[in-house]
């Protein structure tokens, strides 16, 4: 027989309310649906039974919360997710950008790095590479730390590397990692233009001028507030003409800046913001 | 719980085997209907699906869509959990996608999106798993009774592969074993036609 705790939503309120204040970290204006299956998902792995031992070890012990605060944000990605959308910027994006002297790209959200490394590789092969600036940014720590050394497990090269042809890259895929025992190591000099930093989309302001925002898969955990929030954010940190990508069934028509976006590709969810 | 219409939630679990008694149970829904379907099928993560245009080509009438992150859950519609992602329901009656780990091996994972359905319809909703050949769904299944829901397995001797609704049976006394004629039955009971 399974286990089948359940989290009213007023104890969910109580446990975000308490992570805010003694924390800092707000996710009051999270999706409740997935964000109650991550604490219930935490709970179970940290053999928590209740929510008054949870709300005890949260509130003793920093330790904890630093483990929960990893296991709360879904750090999941895949190098060249949707190889359509990667074929998308190829054709539909990279054209552009090149006419620009220098290319300031934005990942908001990036998790452990995938989906920069597998950017970086993309400007590589158009020959854009040396005049980019790849900023990937996160909530969570931990997972800058892991894009900061560049590793990924051997085990997924296999589908990266199917990813990554289906996307219509056209050179072997080894030549961009160093394989190790039971790992790879994305070479230096795909890293080096990637510049890593915590930002906090719930709270955090413009901090630069982009040609390119991808942000995907991260609204969904977002309510509707926070994601017309986030919108805004990205319209005013993009420059005239700058490209928004955002996850494939994530929308902006119920952004308020939805009218201020023009779009390039419907299926693969890439804009362009207006003049 | 707010007050909401009074439709019935259909939502099917199906994994190998399961797509020809899917097609069958869809041809022979009323057109239009009262009430909404969702499906979770397993299938590949990143090869492009054509299960939707499959569904989507049964028959002209027959609305069905693959939900964006926040489309509200309508009457009428068959909803397809999209590939590569968990399908959620909002208290709101909105859907809600989640790329987190799958759950047994499968993203979308059955036991997700019925535990979710589960959690904000209660006894309005009849759960049924298809034929597969792994364990998804049975976790599900037992939320959906627990919560007052209707639980239907296809009957096993009439899966190309047992596996699935076999474990979901022998966790759950409480569910109706179907063949794939008596669920297409069952389901235009709950699944009323509507005048045109
Ligand atoms: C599912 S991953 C998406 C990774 C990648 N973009 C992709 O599509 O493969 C979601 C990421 O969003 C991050 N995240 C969640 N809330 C955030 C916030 N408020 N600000 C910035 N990043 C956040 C999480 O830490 C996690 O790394």
């Amino acid at each position: 027989m399974s286990q089948h705790p359940v989290l009213t939503a007023e104890e969910l309120a109580k446990i975000i309310h308490l992570i805010h204040q003694q924390y800092g970290y707000d996710f009051s204006n999270y999706a409740r649906a997935s964000l109650e299956r991550r604490v219930l998902r935490c709970m179970q792995q940290a053999g928590l039974k209740t929510t008054y031992e949870l709300k005890y070890s949260l509130i003793n012990d920093k330790s904890f919360f630093d483990w929960f605060l990893q296991s709360l944000t879904v750090n999941v990605t895949e190098m060249f997710r949707d190889p359509i959308f990667y074929r998308d910027l190829r054709e539909k994006v990279l054209p552009k950008l090149a006419t620009y002297p220098v290319i300031k790209i934005w990942h908001a959200g990036c998790a452990t790095g995938e989906e920069v490394f597998s950017m970086a590789i993309l400007l590589a092969e158009a020959g854009l590479l040396e005049r980019s600036r790849l900023y990937a940014t996160d909530l969570n720590p931990a997972n800058l730390e892991q894009a900061r050394q560049g590793i990924i497990p051997l085990q997924q090269m296999k589908a990266y590397t199917d990813n990554y042809m289906q996307a219509g890259g056209k050179n072997a895929f080894s030549s961009y990692y160093t394989a190790l025992y039971d790992h790879v190591i994305i070479r230096k000099e795909f890293r080096t233009n990637i510049v890593l930093a915590q930002h906090n989309l719930a709270v955090d302001q413009v901090f630069n001028e982009f040609q390119l925002i991808c942000c995907r898969n991260v609204l969904i955990y977002f309510d509707r507030e926070l994601q017309n929030r986030v919108f805004q954010l990205f319209h005013d940190s993009l420059s005239p003409l700058g490209y928004l990508a955002i996850g494939t069934k994530e929308s902006i028509q119920t952004a308020d800046v939805r009218t201020q976006f023009e779009t390039i590709s419907l299926p693969t969810r890439i804009y362009r913001r207006k003049q | 719980m707010k007050a909401t219409h009074d439709i019935g939630i259909v939502v099917i679990g199906g994994s190998a085997g399961s797509i020809p008694v899917i097609t069958d149970v869809l041809q022979s829904l009323p057109k239009p209907f009262s009430g909404t379907v969702i499906l979770v099928v397993h299938r590949s993560k990143n090869t492009p699906s054509e299960l939707y245009k499959l569904f989507l080509n049964i028959d002209e009438s027959l609305l069905v869509c693959e939900p964006n992150d926040k489309d509200p859950v309508r009457s009428g519609y068959v909803y397809l959990a999209p590939q590569n992602y968990h399908l959620l329901i909002e208290s709101d009656e909105t859907f809600s996608l989640d790329y987190s780990e799958p759950v047994h091996y499968s993203r979308p994972s059955i036991d997700v999106t019925f535990e979710s359905v589960a959690r904000v319809y209660t006894n309005r909703v009849t759960a049924i798993l298809l034929s597969g050949a792994n364990r998804d769904g049975a976790d599900g299944l037992e939320r959906i009774l627990l919560t007052g829901g209707a639980g239907i397995i296809q009957e096993p001797a009439t899966a190309d592969y047992p596996a699935m609704p076999q474990a979901a049976a022998e966790q759950n006394p409480g569910v109706r074993i179907l063949t794939p004629d008596q669920i297409k039955t069952y389901l235009q009971t709950i699944l009323q036609p509507i005048e045109k």
